[in-house]
């Protein structure tokens, strides 16, 4: 199956998971009763149209940072959730939220990204020189430390209130988001994902390990920044919107690899495809499954997520041994 | 065009410390760098490929200050084939030669001129026949092979070469030690970091003997490589004598006992 064929494929899997996500729910709406004026009609404008969007541009991000994150730091166990940049991003957006800078226009989103950059940069120096399992630790470390601080910051919130709304949208959720919400996030992410499709040959020559990308002339300091600024956008503006979902990052990419080879430049538009599909399938999924609320998005996807890492972490240790 | 290190003095935390090195190397020769662990022949390399910025002094490619060459332009003209034989990923031979194009590529996809090189880079290192296979397939001495090839695939004026025969079988040794001299005999400069003083005896046009940060000789092999020599900077007590054939013949015997 050659490449182009495969992305084709990809595009139109996009497209039919954009439209499931836009009819699927507790009510189903078909397409005639987009524009009609009627409960379908303003179901289909105020809550469909925004989580599709969401769906489509949080899954496209994390897919893309997830394979970006793993070209770069050459591990195919690394992933927004797994290092920590979810996480940090997360307890960002928290004390945003506690200190009140929620109220300034972009204030959860700038410290969200803020959490995000500033956990690459200090997952590079705790992982740096600790092998391809140093980072991995490393963004264990930075994960733990982030959940338990954010914790802290839930469990001294002035208002009961305000701690229940923190944690519902930590749980990670693609639901009831206004338009606004996601069209301020937009730009955001745009500028992100842009700025990490800019990293594919960097990321190729990092194939030969570092010395091997210098002496082809590959700037890595203006690597990293890339990637800093790359990831810190686009996941921090996500986690800002969504909150929490984790594991895209890393299921996509491998799954990416199967069809289009592992040469990092290849499979950073594809991953980006294949996330925005897994997302906007599991979230019209969890709005399938019977019941009076619906299941988390965040959650559905550690449960799928978790496994997967874990699956992943065998092949490795048997690859190894 | 020459390769010349001119008062090279570096230091930099654990790195081996480089002190007052002036050293030349020719264009279509093979020089090879010896010294004892710690004797600062792999930082030597590094300032010369330019991944290494020397405290004072300079490495100049003819008259232009390696440190100071733009980085694209720098790794046009000078290929280095990095310690470790270091690879990620399954990808396959020809797209790891492939990299070795990245200096010279403009836009997005590969030039004709990019294929060539590439095609000839693998013809001349045999490794055409398993251009399709991963990487992580191949053994030891094909992948030794393939990353040579990704060094020439660039077309570069100099190769520089850090241990390149580490962790292979005598035979594929050879295979790349012959790879190297012929580059040098196509009229590029080569220059490698080597452990074994029998390859530097067998293939070396030129000599550098690096000891403790410091060039302790340079030279003909016959003139680098001589008993007194080689007891002082590697403790070792070696017995050189010519063959029938004119040849320079190493044996070495032992540790010096003092």
């Amino acid at each position: 199956m050659t490449s182009r064929f495969m992305t084709g494929l990809l595009l139109c899997l996009t497209l039919a998971a954009f439209l499931l996500s836009l009819m699927a729910g507790k009510v189903w709406i078909w397409p005639m009763s987009w524009a009609a004026d009627n409960a379908d009609g303003w179901i289909f404008l105020e809550l469909r149209l925004p989580r599709a969007l969401l769906g489509l541009c949080v899954g496209a991000v994390l897919g893309l940072s997830g394979a970006v994150l793993q070209g770069y730091l050459r591990n195919p166990l690394a992933d927004p959730t797994v290092l920590g940049v979810s996480a940090s991003a997360a307890l960002g957006g928290v004390l945003a939220i506690f200190l009140g800078i929620n109220l300034v226009p972009f204030g959860l989103f700038g410290c969200a990204m803020i959490g995000a950059g500033a956990s690459i940069l200090l997952l590079l120096a705790i992982g740096r020189g600790g092998g391809p399992i140093g980072f991995i630790l490393g963004g264990m470390v930075l994960s733990t430390l982030a959940g338990a601080l954010t914790a802290f910051v839930i469990s001294i919130a002035p208002n009961p209130f305000a701690a229940s709304e923190i944690i519902n949208w930590l749980m990670g959720a693609l639901t009831d988001r206004l338009m606004e919400d996601v069209l301020t996030a937009l730009p955001f992410m745009a500028i992100g994902v842009l700025l990490l499709l800019t990293t594919g040959r960097a990321l190729d020559a990092l194939t030969l390990g570092e010395n091997g990308a210098k002496s082809l002339g590959i700037d890595l300091f203006r690597l990293q920044w890339l990637i800093v600024l790359g990831v810190g956008l686009s996941v921090g503006a996500s986690v800002a919107v969504s909150g929490v979902v984790g594991f895209v990052g890393l299921i996509v990419p491998h799954l990416i690899r199967s069809f289009y080879g592992e040469q990092p430049s290849r499979i950073l538009v594809p991953s980006a495809l294949g996330g925005a599909i897994l997302t906007l399938t599991a979230d019209s999924l969890v709005r399938l499954i019977p019941g009076p609320g619906e299941m988390r998005l965040g959650i559905a996807m550690a449960v799928l997520g978790a496994p997967f890492f874990l699956l992943l972490l065998l092949r490795y240790r048997k690859g190894a041994a | 065009m020459n390769l010349n290190v001119q008062n090279l003095g570096f230091a930099h935390g654990s790195t081996a410390t480089l002190e007052g090195i002036n050293a030349s190397f020719e264009a279509g020769r093979l020089s090879v760098i010896l010294g004892p662990n710690g004797a600062g022949k792999s930082t030597l390399l590094a300032c010369l490929a330019g991944l290494r910025m020397p405290n004072s002094g300079a490495a100049k490619l003819g008259d232009e200050d390696i440190a100071a060459m733009p980085a694209p332009t720098r790794a046009k003209r000078i290929g280095l084939l990095p310690q470790g034989a270091e690879t990620h990923w399954a990808i396959t031979s020809e797209a790891l030669v492939a990299l070795g194009r990245i200096p010279h590529l403009r836009g997005a996809g590969a030039s004709a001129d990019d294929r060539r090189a590439i095609a000839a880079a693998m013809h001349a290192t045999a490794t055409d026949g398993f251009a399709h296979h991963p990487i992580t397939q191949l053994s030891g001495g094909e992948r030794a092979r393939v990353l040579l090839a990704r060094v020439l695939a660039g077309e570069p004026e100099w190769i520089l070469a850090d241990e390149p025969l580490a962790n292979l079988d005598p035979g594929y040794q050879l295979d790349i030690l012959d790879l190297l001299r012929q580059q040098a005999r196509g009229g590029k400069g080569v220059v490698a970091v080597l452990h074994d003083l029998h390859h530097a005896v067998r293939f070396a046009d030129h000599v550098v003997l690096l000891h403790q940060g410091s060039v302790f000789a340079q030279g003909a092999v016959d003139d680098v490589i001589t008993a007194p020599n080689l007891a002082t900077v590697y403790g070792i007590d070696a017995l050189l004598s010519k063959d029938e054939e004119g040849a320079t013949q190493l044996l070495i015997k032992g540790k010096m006992r003092s």
